[in-house]
């Protein structure tokens, strides 16, 4: 029996897009304080990123002479992406605006798409650092990918079922009593993801400044006024995409009562952003060559869930 | 001759060129050091000069030869030679025949006329470059992402891999060498106290070294004790902030952040010697420009003791952290055999087992009297370099505690902050080395029949270390440039002058 209707636009779930969208540059502000205190600072204001937004949405953008069309479709397009999949994502149980069997295919496909517009006009400006950002980061997408996928499918063989709405609302602590080594399983390898897609230490560095370490800010050098909002914004949307399932998976607490079960799993992406601020805190960054090692050990998780399943 | 005292120029051996050459070479293989090579002119006629340093012994020698046009290369049989060789030749004209890769160390400033300079262009140089399927070079730089010093990078990559790395340096040419001609002029002290802002101390005590040197000074003892404290503050400052760096450059803030705030700290003691945080105005030649009562001395201690904990802290939590052990070792290895043929020194040459410490070897001042043990490493990597970081931090906090608590008594014979300058002697040379937070810094002065400079030349230890970078990174990620280069932490303006 399905709790989610399936081939259905969820009109519902446009409030809860509407609140990702409003909410998600809040995530920066949260880890960026979480940063701080660790540190003994005060840190900056919480709302930092929306004033960046702002500012970068009244300048003009600077192109050079290298680039083509690819160059600014690179932004709108992983801008883009990151509206799409926020569409089909579940929060709190509750469905996402779109949703039908095999939607998670799609939902890892625009992800990877984001990333290949990202790459490709990072390729375009024919700059060696950026050139290099782009190898790194579609060396490292492979193993990423991959434990997002099989993370995915080991969901999908758990719940019985291919919609990521219907999966994450067939998940509660019933499952999780059933078969808790397997979601626990899907859970650190999902983390690892998170952590490796949203650019965050151990995997990348987004405060560095050293364009030789850089991977995902250094893809994005020559950006600038409207197409680096778009980036930092389809960041931000990205982040409270993969967070909002991560944590319908990681505390499926229901109530029964959609405002309530919307306020936990809104609680829910907010405590994820404040465990990501505390890894940052506590550990420095991986030696690029580990890396590969990192996801790798991501995706072997997610194939011992699947396969504990299939067994 | 030993550290800080003049000869006559005369008592120098004067050899042949080829006979000066073998002498160097012969020198270098036994376990001498090159610490300065240059051409100065002496009776109108221009000579080669070599400082050779015994660190074992303790002594130095110099040698001399006439300098002609040309003279056969050092640097295929002496690789520490080679940035020197460049130097003279761009300086002065003459040629080291067969130096595998001549070309300018610096560039020198256009006139805003656009009258012709001989020089290259500034940002024009020959590049080393690699040939084959699937290499590709990375050039960074002169202009940087952090606001630092200009200096570019070259490397010569294979995918991720870097092949070798080439340093170009010499944006900051400012002539100082020349302008200290015919001196020391009214901007003497101002010229040593900003040769590199972050050795204010150092520089500034190897340059009075000289001058006392040459004029017979006495420096009081309680001068002595100053300097000495004062140059070990700047230590303290500088390390401190070189492990916050490199820890904020892997990306462990916590370290990071205390060790910023820290190194502020220590800076203020020095402000609290002096007035001023990096130490300007407080070396003078013939003493101290400040003297210090019990009082300060006191205040200084107490907030040392309160600071130095916390510093202490910070800093172990980089050994007990994995993550950051895991990026510090094995990264940016330099051979034991390589630090001594390319002639590391200081924190970089401790690191590779290189037991070299002008404070122990060449002793002079409080340090006569007051040993501060040498930290090294046997790894040669960033590691490596970080620990002799944190051993020194250990002994130089004690240094600095034993001798605030028991300041020299008194101005009598052995108190007193600053003694009378007499004239300096005409037609000597002078040699002062001093343990820079960086390492080994060099001053040479030669005066005239006047007393007045003939020569004056500065070795900044990153005039020595900056090839050492280069190894580190053979074969290394290009991704740990950055985390190798602060474990240096080598000065681009010292290099340039």
């Amino acid at each position: 029996m399905p709790l989610v209707d399936h081939n259905a636009v969820h009109w519902g779930a446009l409030a809860r897009a509407a609140l990702g969208l409003a909410l998600c540059p809040l995530l920066f502000g949260v880890i960026n304080r979480v940063k701080a205190k660790f540190a003994g600072r005060t840190g900056q204001p919480l709302l930092q990123t929306y004033f960046d937004l702002a500012r970068l949405l009244k300048k003009g953008a600077v192109y050079s002479r290298t680039t083509t069309w690819l160059f600014p479709m690179g932004p709108l397009l992983g801008l883009a992406c990151a509206l799409a999949a926020l569409c089909l994502a579940p929060l709190g149980g509750m469905p996402g605006l779109l949703s039908f069997e095999g939607d998670l295919f799609l939902f890892a496909g625009l992800l990877s798409l984001g990333r290949f517009a990202t790459a490709a006009a990072a390729l375009d400006t024919g700059s060696s650092f950026e050139g290099m950002g782009a190898s790194r980061e579609m060396q490292f997408a492979v193993p990423a990918e991959l434990a997002q996928i099989l993370g995915l499918a080991a969901l999908a063989q758990a719940t019985g079922s291919l919609s990521l709405s219907e999966m994450l609302a067939r998940i509660d602590m019933v499952r999780w009593e059933a078969a808790g080594p397997v979601l626990a399983l899907t859970g650190t390898a999902l983390f690892l993801v998170l952590l490796a897609e949203t650019c965050r230490i151990p995997v990348d560095d987004p405060n560095t400044h050293l364009e030789l370490t850089m991977i995902h800010e250094v893809m994005v050098l020559d950006h600038s006024g409207p197409d680096l909002a778009f980036i930092l914004y389809g960041q931000g949307v990205k982040m409270w995409t993969l967070c909002a399932m991560l944590a319908g998976l990681l505390a499926p607490v229901r109530s029964g009562d959609p405002l309530l079960d919307v306020s936990l799993g809104v609680a829910g992406v907010f405590a994820l952003a404040l465990v990501m601020g505390v890894v940052e805190s506590s550990m420095a960054r991986l030696r690029l060559l580990l890396v590969p090692r990192l996801l790798v050990g991501a995706t072997a998780l997610s194939a011992l869930a699947l396969i504990l399943l299939l067994r | 001759m030993r550290n800080a005292q003049a000869i006559p120029i005369r008592h120098i051996p004067l050899l042949p060129v080829e006979e000066f050459c073998v002498e160097v070479l012969e020198a270098v293989l036994h376990e001498a050091r090159l610490s300065a090579l240059f051409c100065a002119p002496v009776n109108g006629e221009l000579r080669l000069f070599a400082i050779l340093a015994e660190d074992r012994l303790g002594v130095l020698h110099a040698l001399s030869a006439p300098a002609g046009n040309g003279y056969p290369s050092l640097t295929p049989d002496c690789p520490q030679a080679h940035l020197f060789e460049r130097e003279i030749w761009e300086t002065w004209g003459v040629t080291p025949l067969g130096h595998p890769w001549l070309k300018p160390v610096r560039f020198p400033a256009r006139n805003p006329l656009g009258e012709a300079i001989a020089g290259p262009e500034i940002g024009q140089a020959r590049f080393l470059e690699a040939l084959g399927e699937g290499g590709h070079e990375v050039a960074v730089g002169p202009v940087h992402a952090g606001i630092i010093e200009p200096g570019h990078f070259r490397f010569l990559c294979h995918g991720e891999d870097v092949l070798h790395l080439e340093i170009s340096l010499g944006y900051q040419h400012r002539g100082i060498e020349r302008a200290l001609v015919n001196g020391p002029g009214p901007r003497f002290l101002q010229h040593m106290q900003t040769l590199a802002g972050d050795t204010t101390i150092g520089h500034t005590l190897a340059a009075c070294q000289n001058l006392e040197a040459l004029s017979g000074c006495r420096v009081p003892a309680g001068a002595l004790v100053l300097r000495a404290m004062a140059l070990e503050l700047e230590r303290l400052a500088n390390h401190a902030g070189d492990l916050g760096a490199l820890a904020l450059d892997v990306g462990f803030l916590p370290t990071s952040s205390f060790l910023g705030r820290i190194r502020g700290d220590f800076l203020n003691m020095t402000a609290k010697l002096c007035g001023s945080r990096f130490g300007r105005g407080l070396i003078r030649p013939g003493g101290t420009g400040f003297d210090l009562d019990n009082a300060r001395a006191e205040a200084v201690r107490a907030h040392l003791a309160e600071v130095f904990p916390h510093c202490v802290e910070a800093v172990e939590l980089l050994w007990s952290t994995p993550s950051v052990l895991s990026r510090f070792e094995r990264t940016g290895i330099v051979s034991r055999v390589d630090a001594l043929a390319l002639g590391l020194v200081g924190v970089a040459a401790r690191a590779c087992d290189v037991e070299i410490d002008v404070r122990q070897d060449y002793p002079v001042g409080a340090y006569a009297f007051s040993h501060v043990p040498v930290a090294v490493s046997q790894t040669g990597d960033v590691a490596g370099r970080a620990f002799v970081r944190h051993m020194e931090l250990l002994h130089s906090e004690k240094f600095l505690t034993e001798h605030l608590t028991h300041l020299p008594a008194g101005s009598g014979p052995c108190g007193g902050f600053q003694a009378s300058m007499g004239n300096l002697a005409p037609e000597h040379l002078a040699v002062s080395l001093v343990e820079g937070w960086r390492g080994e810094i060099c001053h040479v002065a030669l005066t005239d029949s006047a007393g007045r400079f003939a020569a004056y030349k500065v070795v900044d230890p990153s005039f020595h270390n900056w090839a050492g970078l280069s190894m580190a990174l053979r074969n290394q990620q290009i991704s740990d440039f950055p985390i190798c280069n602060k474990s240096f932490n080598l000065s681009y303006c010292g290099h340039d002058l």
